[in-house]
């Protein structure tokens, strides 16, 4: 892959006739492959003794993290949001902290990639939404809070989705850009750095991605026609809390 | 000057221009958060994972418009969609 390539769609691998084998389709099998592989592996001999292996524990950190994150932005249960989100977060991260490996080209770094999971967000909100409370109350929402808002709340709707795809892939493919670019310039110990900024990175926005399909999905099946409701379930948690 | 150089110079002009202003905003709008987050954990230690964790994701969408107009000059460098109505024209001519 060059650096005029600004997405690794370009770099084909493969032709045969119209199909294409590009580097986007080849590393996000791998890393599809990888994920799967590691949780079949490390879940094939399950213990709840006093010892376990270091697999069954690295997974269990890692699952019950994400299951915390999840209850404390979302305050609700989060045996509902942990596979859509969690899947989500750990694609993108694996993904993206793999992009230290070299020859890996990040799938997350391709336009392709992180539309395709906006998209997934998009239609996951009114799937949640109207699971909890129905077609007409998750319609309803669009004319809060005036009928007027209606295109504006449409708009939103498209607007986040988008942004959500443009930022993920515009921090990556930068991160990969500014690494291609210090190698040509500076090549000596700068790129190291820069690979070690990107790692930080990548796992910041694999976490922002999630967090923020999370907030949109809780948004919108959270209850906002009843205000009397909200307030009061408001309450019991300050309660909790306290 | 013909038009490859014409659109060459506009294009690497264009997308110095862009990202230069574009990161004004969100260098200035980061910077006032982060002061912000930090004298509020220094008030309350407690709050300190919430608070970062809100630090995170309100940094990400102030970052994101940089990251429009990091993307937009980055397509004007690489790939320029208007070359495509300029070259052939010029080497068939």
């Amino acid at each position: 892959m060059n650096i005029e390539d600004l997405s690794p769609d370009d770099a084909v691998l493969l032709q045969w006739k119209f199909i294409s084998l590009n580097y986007t389709i080849v590393y996000t099998w791998l890393v599809m492959v990888l994920l799967v592989g590691i949780a079949w592996w490390s879940t094939r001999k399950l213990s709840s003794g006093r010892s376990i292996s270091r697999w069954q524990n690295f997974l269990e950190i890692v699952v019950g993290t994400i299951n915390k994150q999840i209850q404390e932005v979302s305050q609700e249960d989060s045996a509902r949001y942990l596979p859509f989100i969690g899947t989500l977060f750990l694609f993108i991260a694996t993904s993206n902290l793999l992009a230290v490996v070299p020859g890996f080209h990040s799938p997350t770094s391709s336009l392709s990639t992180t539309t395709a999971l906006a998209l997934c967000v998009l239609v996951a909100v009114p799937f949640y939404a109207i699971s909890k409370q129905g077609v007409v109350g998750y319609l309803k929402q669009y004319l809060q809070p005036t009928p007027l808002m209606l295109p504006f709340n449409l708009i939103g709707e498209l607007s986040r989705t988008l942004a959500l795809a443009v930022r993920l892939f515009g921090n990556m493919m930068s991160g990969a850009k500014i690494a291609a670019i210090l190698l040509a310039i500076a090549p000596l110990f700068f790129p190291i750095l820069m690979n070690a900024l990107g790692l930080l990175t990548g796992l910041i926005q694999a976490y922002i991605f999630a967090v923020l399909a999370l907030v949109y999905i809780a948004s919108a099946s959270q209850a906002h026609h009843r205000p009397e409701a909200n307030a009061q379930s408001e309450t019991t948690e300050s309660k909790n809390v306290s | 000057m013909d038009n490859v150089g014409l659109i060459g110079m506009a294009s690497i002009f264009t997308a110095g221009i862009t990202i230069a202003i574009g990161s004004i905003g969100p260098a200035l709008g980061e910077g006032r958060a982060v002061a912000q987050a930090l004298s509020a954990i220094a008030q309350q230690p407690d709050e300190a994972n919430r608070i970062t964790r809100t630090l995170f994701v309100g940094l990400a969408m102030v970052e994101s418009t940089a990251i429009y107009c990091f993307v937009v000059s980055m397509i004007l460098l690489f790939a320029n969609p208007v070359w495509n109505y300029v070259i052939p024209a010029t080497t068939a001519n």
